[in-house]
């Protein structure tokens, strides 16, 4: 039995919480209070123990060997792969592809699907949201194929209209690349809708889920997104580990990424014949301590449930909006309808980075900047945001922390 | 015009450091040096002399007069303005050669070392390299016109 009840919907905190090393860790000598989960989570100690136990018990390179530590390794590494098809709810385990992160994943499919598909006159359509992530690769393969990347406007509230999108669908574009949950402003997009109406004209859609695996029930299938890619580390897993999820028939269509080993058949001087899917696209011996660590991760996440941690995050959000909302001067930036456990704001004469400064010194972890979206912080004239973001095990009390150190930082300032 | 050396400088705002007992304190008066210090007038605020950090920014124009540089500096962030304001106080209006000498030890002496370790976050550890790039041009410039 886990200390967690998984029938319940309501969290032991003090539980969860005590299986985080290091949120018992202070910083500038008070307790620590990390609320910037959407850059990074903290990860519990089955994750650590994953990675010290593969380590210390059964490292070896995966696929080659015939020993039993590589036969251990190999079945620890594939059984990730099974546990992300679950994950994702992906038909085959095939189509799960291991890569350092969401860029990697975006720039795979960029560099193969891109340079097989996209031709001159091309669209490729994203959002005004996207993390530069998935604006860069995009440009690269534009300005390379001499195609147009189009924007979906962002309105006032944070969110994308169907009507400018579907505008913008037609029948020169070839792929939709589109952030299910915005890093900067926590909202949540239509990706299902979007999906739709872009294979009703013939496109593609990759969806970049950094921030929605975590927070968000993800069913490939039931999207019918033909590429999905998402981090580890932002799910409680190490970084330097993501996947990448691609239909199959796609993946096995498109052209290879890094060549190198475990990618290949057979190699001669004149000519290399490649392998199966997913080694395809696996080149090199991979990031085996890691991926291994994902799947313990994952679980981890599974035997909570996310309806349950999504319960706890909604709170949150609920909570520290309404109280955030109460200093003078303070704006949030992003009100969608829809959003996961982040709050962006900024605060009327005063530089973001200023108030991280003083948060810190409170032992108060958040982000300040652009968050990688510089087009977004644009788009709504300011040079970034303070943003704080939640995870499972972060309470009430900490928000009340926050907003303490909200009101002193302000004074400080004036 | 006599100048205080810039090692006295130092010493004298790690002394007034030194009275502080909280960080509250510390920042307090790094925050009110950062409002004080006057802002740079905008015919100084051009791409030239703009050195951009990740979140905030921070201009530097220079200047130099009977053989002295002479620094303004200005930050859309206070307490890097604050900082800004005290890397002027040591650094300003003295001779080429004692600007590249200078090691700037109080920095880390106040407990600021943070602030200039974060190089993506601001544009204050390219301030000073750039406040000494100023001081070897104009070192340059009186070599040649001694010649």
């Amino acid at each position: 039995m886990t200390q967690i009840d998984s029938i319940s919907l309501d969290l032991d905190l003090q539980a969860i919480r005590s299986q985080f090393p290091i949120l018992s860790r202070t910083v500038n000598d008070k307790p620590l209070v990390y609320l910037d989960n959407a850059a990074t989570s903290q990860k519990p100690q089955c994750v650590i123990d994953a990675l010290s136990d593969y380590y210390g018990r059964y490292n070896a390179n995966i696929h080659r060997g015939i020993h039993t530590l590589a036969e251990e390794a190999t079945l620890a590494y594939e059984a990730t792969r099974f546990a992300v098809q679950e994950f994702i709810g992906a038909a085959s385990a095939e189509e799960i592809i291991f890569s350092r992160g969401t860029t990697e994943g975006i720039n795979l499919v960029a560099y193969t699907w891109g340079r097989q598909h996209i031709k001159a006159g091309d669209e490729i359509l994203i959002s005004g949201m996207e993390h530069h992530s998935n604006i860069v690769p995009w440009q690269i393969l534009c300005q390379e194929k001499n195609a147009v990347l189009k924007v979906i406007p962002v309105s006032e509230e944070g969110e994308l209209s169907m009507e400018d999108y579907k505008s913008l669908l037609t029948e020169k574009t070839k792929l939709v690349s589109i952030v299910q949950v915005s890093n900067a402003l926590g909202t949540v997009n239509p990706v299902k809708e979007m999906i739709d109406a872009a294979h009703a004209i013939g496109a593609k859609v990759l969806v970049d889920g950094a921030q929605s695996a975590v927070h968000l029930d993800i069913d490939v299938q039931a999207l019918d997104c033909d590429f999905f890619a998402f981090s580890g580390h932002k799910v409680y897993a190490p970084t330097g580990i993501g996947v990448l999820y691609g239909k199959k028939e796609l993946l096995e269509s498109m052209p290879v990424f890094h060549g190198g080993g475990e990618m290949i058949k057979e190699v001669t001087f004149e000519q290399t014949t490649y392998n199966d899917l997913p080694y395809k696209y696996e080149a090199g011996t991979p990031n085996i301590a890691d991926t291994i660590a994902l799947k313990a991760a994952l679980d981890y996440v599974q035997n909570i449930g996310k309806a349950t941690i999504r319960k706890h995050e909604n709170e949150l959000l609920a909570y520290a909006t309404a109280q955030l909302e109460s200093i003078p001067g303070l704006s949030i930036i992003g009100k969608a309808k829809e959003k996961v456990s982040l709050v962006s704001f900024i605060v009327k004469g005063i530089h973001p980075q200023d108030i991280g400064i003083l948060l810190d010194n409170l032992g108060i972890a958040v982000r300040t900047g652009h968050h990688c979206t510089q087009p977004l912080m644009k788009r709504f004239g300011i040079p970034g945001t303070v943003r704080a973001s939640f995870a499972l095990y972060n309470t009430k009390e900490e928000i009340d922390i926050l907003i303490a150190g909200m009101h002193k930082s302000i004074k400080m300032l004036s | 015009m006599s100048q205080q050396p810039i090692l006295e400088i130092e010493k004298e705002i790690i002394e007034d450091f030194a009275l502080f007992d909280s960080w509250e304190d510390k920042y307090e008066y790094i925050i009110d040096l950062g409002k004080k210090l006057p802002a740079l007038e905008e015919e100084h605020k051009i791409a030239d002399n703009k050195i951009k950090g990740c979140q905030s920014t921070v201009w530097l124009a220079a200047s130099h007069e009977d053989g002295r540089v002479f620094f303004k500096a200005d930050s859309d962030a206070v307490i890097v303005k604050g900082l800004v304001s005290m890397l002027i106080k040591v650094l300003s209006g003295h001779r080429p050669e004692e600007i590249l000498e200078a090691k700037l030890d109080f920095i880390r002496e106040i407990g600021m070392m943070t602030h200039l370790a974060q190089t993506r976050s601001n544009g204050l550890l390219s301030m000073i390299k750039q406040m000494k790039n100023y001081a070897l041009a104009y070192q340059t410039i009186q070599g040649l016109e001694k010649k």
